[in-house]
């Protein structure tokens, strides 16, 4: 076992006084940026380079720490999705479904404390995955050519339908409101540019995290304005419950086959460059809908709803980082910053890093299950201090939002051209929330939208308009296969199992 | 809740102390972090804090937007005399001049500092692909344009694109907009389409492709540059060498804003080129595949003048401008 002497040594590399120090200090940072909407881990990871710098630190001591805020990152994004419906940041989208649901009927706690172990028991097995399959992985991640690559993303449309509300029509108008904000800019394929009016700053499209702030942060501010004076806004909090701070044990029993199915899931789709942790928290979610909601609860806080896509977006954080350090490739904004700094500390990522630096490969490993465990044992506990924030009067938290939301975006682009466009989704997102128009596909056209056409048409571009190129791999006719099951199913499966359903979204609304 | 924002504040105060308080010199990086104009602000921020040439560390702002064009309005209109300012540029910002892709903005606006190296451009193939030479793949492009498909990290217009079509004018083929170019998201994602085999060919820079030709899993067909390259890819054959004299050099260099000192100018053209003369960054030049390309001020300026001219005059010919 190669991997393991080399792992051993890893450890050997990892565990001094100093690392450890960083992997704390890093997993906490991580958390906190992670639970801010706006700052989620690539920004994180970017704005800690220059503490890297400035500290002198070599290349595994930096690498730790900024991988510690990468995972750390991850694991708190989930915080602000469970307890105010605003995720704080992309791959933490789908944890609001069920997260918040759950907040609201007294069980913050729990659900802080379920998906913080589905955190733990993703990024635990990727990285075992990581140790063991990098290399094995690398030739999956060539598979995907721009045809797959499309048909992969047909399969994230088609299996949308439900997802996020129970009305089909409106999830799709949704759907496709965010692939036409995904149109905005420069055409990569031909170099011209759409929709942007002549204004220089739409020429690299709409940065999705404006969009997600906008819509989720911004809307729940003007929900809470248009309510102001009554009691459902200036109400005090002292009958709100937060539920206890651990895991029943028999939740936790009925979502463990979950988080193992959704650690595969997400690992696969970090693993390929094109998709990312998005997508991996996306389809762990939608697949396990479609596997075991057999009762309706998918939606309307069900424990495995929360338990499927965190344990999907850190599988992925994971996977992210095999074509990051086996090809150079990143596979996700987060990677990209990592792999820019292992460049400026001079170490060349590509198939030879595994043998030429080692000992940075293998510490960064090591590392990654230190700040695994550290993350796990530092999160619990600070469930019960995170859930207080549900005991703030929305009058104190809503301007706290709006606050942080602003300067997170500013702070990204430094442009205040940001902010409005931030301000116009925060009133399109009111407008949808009135017209019960579901928030959570505008956010994956966007996100999805560019590399779905991109790749469509670079395998048009390849087969010069040859529509059976997109046909042509036994894994691309899987997928369409996949993608055509996943979209009819329900549809046939409902005639059977057609359950009356309550308007549903309604309750979902209130922000109370 | 009381720890909590206590804890929260300490860490605010904790990275903002870390960050904002020895601030003398600030990097634009146009684009968000990781790419090739943040790496250049970044590394070459680091050297010059190393090389103690500034008061503390260099701050890198990300400030990324219409391919540069964000940051390049932004300092022509907002921020023309802060002399304490440089701008990370390239090949890209020079095309984007050419082709008239900032609105409203030219060359003249800004100050052209200095250049820290260029990185040469590749075409490539995959290591068991049938073709050896740049010559038999571009008589492939002749014989039938649509058997080759060219990947590259750029989009179309961009510096990658047309390296190749600089290339193929040079190899005698005429129309060069047959010429099957697709674009991904950068290098790294090409040369995994090149290895996929989705593709035949790649451009790019010799350092995006430099993991993957040290591992021999690509093969290089030309090097475009002058001369061959020192180091690693020094057993790599030239275009000219093979008979098409073609050379495509993506420069990283910075910029200042136009409305400067001559004083401020002077010390950032010093202060760079401190940089560049220092051991530390020629061992980073080497580790990246970037090649020594030592221009600055004046001389520098003249340089970008001339690269703008010579992209306007591709861009016309195959009609991305008129």
């Amino acid at each position: 076992m190669d991997s393991l002497s080399a792992l051993a040594h890893g450890f050997s590399v990892a565990l001094t006084f100093q690392n450890l120090g960083l992997a704390f200090i890093g997993c906490f940072l991580g958390t906190i940026i992670g639970a801010l909407p706006g700052l989620g881990p690539s920004n994180g990871v970017a704005i800690l380079i220059p503490l890297a710098f400035t500290l002198g630190l070599p290349a595994t001591p930096a690498l730790i720490l900024l991988t510690s805020v990468y995972y750390g990152a991850m694991y708190g994004g989930r915080i602000s999705s469970i307890l105010l419906n605003i995720p704080g940041d992309e791959p933490a989208l789908m944890t609001t479904l069920d997260g918040y649901p759950m907040a609201k009927q007294g069980m913050a706690g729990e659900a802080l404390a379920l998906s913080g172990v589905a955190s733990f028991v993703g990024s635990f097995f990727a990285t075992w995955g990581l140790v063991f399959l990098a290399p094995q992985l690398v030739k999956v991640a060539l598979l995907f050519g721009p045809a797959e690559y499309f048909a992969l993303f047909t399969v994230a449309f088609a299996t949308l339908g439900g997802i996020a509300s129970r009305n089909q029509s409106k999830a799709a108008l949704a759907a496709g409101l965010g692939l036409g904000i995904a149109m905005i800019g420069v055409d990569g394929q031909t170099g011209v540019p759409r929709f942007t009016f002549g204004e220089v700053h739409l020429y690299d499209g709409i940065d999705f995290l404006v969009a997600i702030v906008g819509l989720f942060a911004l809307s729940e501010v003007f929900i809470f304005l248009e309510h102001r004076g009554t009691e459902k806004a200036t109400g005090d909090s002292s009958g709100v419950k937060v539920g206890r701070s651990t895991v029943p044990w028999p939740m936790l029993k009925s979502t463990l086959p979950t988080m193992g199915r959704s650690t595969m899931i997400g690992f696969i789709a970090g693993v390929l460059p094109g998709a990312g942790a998005s997508l991996g928290s996306f389809i762990s979610y939608s697949l396990e809908k479609k596997l075991v909601d057999k009762d309706g609860t998918f939606g309307k806080g069900d424990p495995r709803g929360v338990a499927a896509p965190e344990a999907g977006n850190n599988a992925a954080a994971g996977g992210a980082l095999v074509p990051m350090l086996a090809l150079g490739v990143p596979g996700s904004g987060t990677t990209a910053v990592l792999l820019a700094m292992l460049l400026a500390l001079n170490i060349t990522p590509g198939p030879l890093l595994f043998q030429s630096n080692p000992d940075v490969v293998w510490g960064l490993i090591a590392a990654l299950f230190i700040a695994n465990f550290m993350l796990l044992f530092m999160n619990i506990p600070m469930v019960g201090i995170f859930v207080r924030v549900l005991l703030i009067p929305p009058r104190y938290l809503m301007p706290a939002v709006a606050m942080i939301s602003f300067v997170g975006i500013y702070g990204i682009s430094g442009s205040t051209f940001d902010l409005i466009v931030m301000v116009l989704f925060g009133v399109l997102g009111w407008g949808l929330r009135k017209l019960d128009v579901p928030l959570v596909p505008v956010i994956l056209g966007v996100l999805l939208g560019n590399q779905m056409e991109a790749n469509l048409r670079r395998a048009m571009t390849i087969s010069d308009g040859d529509w059976t190129a997109l046909f042509a791999s036994p894994l691309s006719i899987g997928l369409w296969l996949f993608a055509f099951v996943g979209f009819v199913l329900p549809m046939i499966a409902g005639r059977f199992f057609r359950v009356k359903v309550k308007p549903a979204m309604a309750e979902e609304m209130d922000p109370d | 809740m009381n720890l909590f924002v206590t804890r929260l504040a300490a860490t605010a105060v904790t990275l903002a102390s870390l960050t904002v308080a020895s601030f003398a010199a600030e990097c634009i990086a146009p684009a968000n972090p990781g790419g090739g104009w943040d790496f250049t602000c970044r590394q070459v921020g680091k050297s010059m804090q190393d090389l103690k040439l500034v008061d503390g560390t260099v701050q890198v702002t990300n400030m990324a937007g219409g391919g540069g064009g964000v940051a390049f309005a932004e300092v022509v209109n907002k921020r023309n005399d802060d002399g304490e300012l440089i701008i990370a540029a390239s090949s890209a910002t020079s095309t984007r001049l050419a082709q008239g892709a900032f609105p409203g903005n030219t060359m003249d606006q800004v100050r052209w500092v200095a250049s820290v190296g260029a990185d040469y451009g590749i075409i490539a193939v995959a290591k068991d692909s049938p073709i050896t030479t740049l010559p038999e793949l571009m008589d492939m492009i002749k014989a039938d344009p649509k058997s080759v498909s060219i990947a590259g990290g750029s989009a179309v217009g961009g510096w990658d694109h047309l390296k190749v079509l600089i290339a193929a004018k040079k190899a005698g083929i005429d129309d060069v907009r047959t010429i099957k170019y697709v674009a991904f998201d950068g290098g790294g994602e090409a040369v995994t389409q090149l290895l996929g085999g989705a593709v035949q060919a790649f451009t790019g820079d010799a350092s995006e492709a430099k993991g993957f030709v040290d591992s021999g899993d690509i093969k290089v067909l030309a090097v475009l540059a002058p001369e061959r390259l020192e180091g690693d890819f020094a057993s790599f054959p030239t275009a000219k060498e093979q008979g098409i004299d073609a050379v495509g050099a993506n420069w990283r260099g910075f910029y200042a804003p136009g409305g400067i000192s001559d004083a401020d100018y002077d010390k950032w053209v010093k202060a760079v080129g401190a940089v560049y003369d220092s051991e530390e960054w020629k061992a980073t030049m080497a580790a990246n595949g970037i090649a020594p390309l030592d221009l600055r001020g004046t001389e520098f300026e003249a340089f970008v003048k001339a690269n703008i001219d010579e992209i306007a005059a591709i861009s016309k010919e195959i009609g991305l401008i008129k």
